[in-house]
């Protein structure tokens, strides 16, 4: 006698309002049972118009708004329309500006990976290493607090320049902070990456292969950690990061196959570190001069179209300007990696248990405000 | 590749659908025929000196008397990179999906028909993606009136 086991696919409804889902996201998950046959991701929820917003603002009052998408990785949010803006006018900044675009930009980087890492521990069912992670942001939210007056939303980058310069002292307290932190990732890596649990509920799970990855468009941490070397502050360098001396980490695979969860994870504790040694070449560099030197009285780029990428904590982040000559931009269109990640997930979920979808969702570190923008 | 190759490369197979190109631009770009896209979109990720394995970038453009669909690609293998537009009319605009190809082209093309009103011929599962199911109109169309109601509530 054949017996049918397949069992009845129920609807259930993951968010928009749930921790886990990072945001306000659906997940319309069609399972059998605790496996899930589907996945399927809604999203919208956190829509702001930020593109329509940028067509009747001028130039740079796109910068507070460009915060507003990444809002963990503001400071490289902002860098990536500001340098858009600056290719499009043909804008050259002093060293001192580019040096310093790179301090902030890495490290609001750690900051935003330790707030991923942290996370995705809680996700993991593990509280403390989310209290070790957000008591070292919280020392990079001083520094940038001081500096600019904010500690999550900066509009610190200005087309051609910074708003000001920093703190005398600053360079002295940075590299105190990397001083202290960089031994503390061992502890980070004691206490959750290498804990036997979180291994297990991550090592096997999600695999992302390099072929689908870049067929979804998927770039930074997440691609990184499916094996693919590729990250565009090496490849197609800007701000003069080729200068500098780091290491693009990929994923190896330690406990199961390339591509997992775990990879993608500890593709971003490793990148941490190299973070740090930027940082420190940067500080050694840093030179006077004056960051107000190139902003244009009056900022009304030529006609024309440009496309810029910069390497955003979470992947790739795309600006792309239309210019008509007049002093508001006529199009922004911006690239945004967590959306492209975000719809690869309907690939990597396939046949995941429902407490394995957390998992996944996690380890793509997804931040809603960018992908609805 | 220098995009001058880029160009005369694409020119060489497709002849007269390639409308206009600027391989000098800041970004360079090429403009190809709309009714070629899928054909030309195969041969730019298949051909082994080309090998634009990438999407970086959908979207469109309303540029008043057109809409322009922009695609921003990639290669991974040679690190170079080329804009494609095609130009469509505004009052009834439709392309081929090249979904297929780039399989990241599926949320990018919901996304430019929710917002422009572009319509993608063969696509999967064409949705509206950022705004609700029942939103009336294209919001980044340049003559977009903005709404004054929603659902018979002012807002």
């Amino acid at each position: 006698m054949e017996v049918d086991y397949s069992g009845e696919i129920m609807t259930l409804n993951m968010g928009p309002q749930h921790p886990s889902t990072h945001g306000v996201l659906r997940l319309e998950l069609k399972t059998d049972g605790e496996v899930v046959h589907e996945a399927i991701p809604h999203i919208g929820y956190l829509h702001r118009c930020f593109e329509k917003h940028a067509e009747n603002v001028e130039y740079p009052g796109v910068v507070p708004f460009a915060d507003r998408m990444d809002y963990v990785a503001a400071m490289n949010n902002e860098l990536g329309y500001v340098l858009a803006v600056e290719k499009l006018m043909g804008i050259q900044v002093n060293d001192r500006v580019r040096y310093l675009r790179i301090i902030m930009a890495e490290l609001n980087r750690i900051a935003s990976h330790l707030l991923a890492a942290g996370t995705y521990g809680l996700d993991m069912g593990s509280w403390t290493p989310f209290l070790h992670c957000f008591r070292d942001r919280e020392t990079i939210l001083d520094l940038f607090e001081e500096t600019c007056g904010a500690r999550l939303l900066y509009n610190y980058n200005w087309i051609g320049g910074l708003m000001h310069d920093v703190l005398p002292g600053f360079e002295k307290r940075v590299i105190d902070f990397l001083d202290r932190f960089e031994p503390l990732v061992q502890d980070l890596n004691r206490l959750l990456s290498y804990n036997y649990i979180f291994i297990k509920r991550t090592a096997n799970v999600g695999i992302l292969t390099p072929e689908t990855a870049i067929s979804f468009g998927v770039t930074g941490p997440n691609l990184r950690g499916s094996g693919v070397a590729f990250d565009v502050r090496r490849d197609e360098p800007y701000l003069g990061y080729d200068e500098f001396d780091f290491e693009v980490v990929v994923g190896k695979g330690e406990f199961g196959p390339v591509g997992s969860c775990f990879d993608r994870y500890m593709v971003r504790i490793r990148e941490v570190l190299e973070s740090c040694k930027i940082i420190r070449q940067a500080v050694a560099r840093l030179k006077p001069g004056d960051v107000h030197e190139s902003i244009p009285k009056r900022i009304k780029p030529p006609a024309g179209e440009v496309y810029m990428r910069t390497e955003c904590p979470r992947g790739e982040l795309g600006f792309y300007i239309v210019s008509d000559g007049s002093t508001k931009p006529y199009r922004v269109k911006v690239k945004s990696p967590c959306f492209t990640a975000m719809s690869a997930f309907k690939e990597i979920s396939r046949g995941a248990m429902i407490a394995d979808i957390v998992a996944i969702v996690g380890s793509l570190d997804i931040v809603l405000g960018e992908i609805d923008r | 590749m220098k995009p001058e190759e880029i160009v005369s490369r694409l020119k060489e197979r497709f002849g007269d659908r390639i409308l206009e190109s600027k391989p000098d631009a800041l970004s360079p770009w090429t403009v190809v025929d709309p009714a070629a896209i899928v054909e030309i979109a195969s041969f730019l990720r298949d051909d082994e000196a080309l090998a634009m394995d990438h999407l970086e970038l959908l979207g469109g453009v309303d540029y008043k008397d057109r809409i322009e669909v922009v695609y921003v690609l990639y290669s991974m293998k040679h690190r170079h990179r080329h804009t494609l537009k095609c130009r469509l009319p505004r009052d009834n605009p439709r392309i081929a999906t090249v979904e297929s190809i780039w399989r990241v082209a599926d949320w990018h093309e919901r996304e430019a028909y929710d917002m422009f009103g572009i319509v993608f011929e063969g696509h999967s599962d064409l949705r509206r993606i950022l705004c609700p199911d029942d939103w009336e109109g294209y919001p980044l169309r340049k003559d977009y009136k903005f709404p004054t109601s929603y659902r018979g509530m002012p807002v």
